[in-house]
């Protein structure tokens, strides 16, 4: 592996001086895909940030209004054995879930996912379905930021120099909703999405769908929340012809690569496919409420 | 870039260290702790050989840095067998013949020890899942699972006696 600082400050502050002294420098979290880049060659920082000593980087925190924040290097195995969370965002902790193997559930990260910049991170459709918020530290103080902002294309984000995603929050949620999160790989496990969907609904007491969000990843440069495929589900139950325009305007804001993994008309016809089975994943789970 | 000096629990005993920033874990156990039963398969997360167990939880140790491991508890394929005594993972691997080359095997051992620990009576397909990340080219998985499930009953039934 090249040569590199290794630092674990125990402040936020101090994360942000460290990451601001040297340009090049890095925020290590679950480090599932930073170690793998640095022993590659392809990524080559000065000086490696640890956050998971920094309060608040991780772990579970269900907040008084009912929502949830959650440290941004919390590993997916610690969210998948939270049985608040499940319970309240089960797409959410499906789509991190699927993250690799149990061992990289041990280390990876909704962090990580998300500034590793990939159109095809399996979280990020899931926490922007969600209406999930990111809280970032930098030199300029604490912001917080929808987490569709981040990303700018493949393995670029939009976090200036020093910035430091610290937490994700998950906003409370009303009594009859829920989320889902679904991918499509050519085998069950061990694999990158080809395409990947997430569904968020809320219901009234008549199962009407008061609202509805769809975000779809892995096909265009960056994981794109649907606002259009959101509409197509308000003010009715999940008819077929709801389907059908939620499928509809998932296709039309497709924008993919062909690669070996699919093509642009297979990626384009199974995120439809996809947001369809979401929603109705989403819509059953908010039903038994 | 000066050497970091790490401490950690070591199969229950304190281990200290000095290492490089860009050390990993597995290779610090190799080459500093001299504990080269975690192997590396791929170097990138792929194969699960070099699994060992931090605080209770399954990691890749080519995915962390040694330096990561200051005040952590670290398990590896050599804290299994107790004074001599295999344990009951690794003798239904011996008897189900789970292994031919054996490279892969402390990573499944360390894998599977770590299901059971949370898990004691977990289903086949709970299983497969659990090891997906513990790649053999040798066995076919299958031999590998029924030694699993069978080591999980001796288990129980060690339970229920004590």
């Amino acid at each position: 592996m090249p040569q590199f600082d290794y630092v674990a400050p125990t402040t936020i502050d101090d994360a942000v001086k460290a990451l601001l002294a040297a340009p090049t420098a890095k925020v290590l979290a679950g480090g599932t895909d930073l170690i793998v880049q640095m022993r590659a060659g392809r990524a080559r920082p000065a000086t490696v940030v640890d956050l998971k000593r920094i309060p608040g980087a991780t772990g579970v925190r269900r907040e008084a209004d009912g929502g949830f924040t959650i440290g941004a290097a919390t590993s997916g195995a610690v969210l998948g054995e939270d049985a608040a969370l499940v319970r309240a965002w089960p797409g959410v902790v499906e789509a991190a879930n699927l993250i690799g193997s149990t061992q990289v559930q041990g280390r990876a990260s909704l962090g990580g996912n998300l500034c590793n910049a990939s159109p095809a991170a399996d979280s990020v459709p899931a926490l922007i379905a969600a209406r999930a918020t990111c809280v970032i530290v930098g030199p300029a103080g604490r912001r917080e930021a929808p987490v569709e902002t981040i990303q700018a294309g493949p393995g670029r984000t939009t976090l200036q120099p020093g910035e430091i995603i610290l937490e994700f929050r998950l906003p409370p949620r009303p009594k009859r909703a829920a989320d889902a999160y679904l991918r499509l790989i050519p085998r069950t496990e061990m694999d990158i999405a080809v395409v990947g969907a997430g569904v968020s609904l809320a219901l009234d007491d008549a199962g009407t769908i008061t609202e509805a969000y769809v975000s779809l990843g892995a096909v265009a440069p960056t994981t794109l929340l649907v606002a259009a495929a959101g509409q197509a589900l308000v003010g009715g139950k999940l008819t077929d012809a709801a389907l059908e325009k939620l499928d509809a305007a998932a296709r039309a804001a497709c924008n993919p690569i062909d690669d070996k993994r699919g093509t642009i008309d297979y990626r384009t016809k199974i995120a439809g496919v996809l947001a369809r089975r979401a929603a109705a994943i989403a819509y059953n789970r908010a039903e038994a409420r | 870039m000066s050497k970091i000096h790490v401490t950690a629990v070591v199969n229950g005993d304190t281990a200290e260290f000095l290492t490089d920033p860009g050390t990993t874990l597995l290779d610090a156990l190799r080459d500093e702790l001299g504990l080269t039963g975690s192997k590396e398969g791929c170097g990138s997360g792929d194969c699960g050989a070099c699994s060992v167990i931090v605080d209770g939880r399954l990691v890749c140790s080519c995915l962390m840095l040694a330096a990561e491991a200051e005040g952590h508890r670290i398990e590896t394929i050599e804290g299994m067998a107790h004074s001599g005594d295999l344990h009951p993972l690794q003798q239904k691997f011996l008897e189900h013949a789970a292994l031919q080359c054996g490279f892969c095997t402390p990573g499944l051992l360390v894998a599977a020890k770590a299901l059971l620990d949370t898990n004691p009576d977990p289903t086949e397909e709970e299983t497969r899942y659990w090891l997906a990340g513990n790649l053999c080219r040798c066995t076919g998985y299958d031999k590998v699972i029924r030694a699993v499930l069978d080591a999980a009953a001796v288990l129980r039934q060690e339970r229920r006696a004590a």
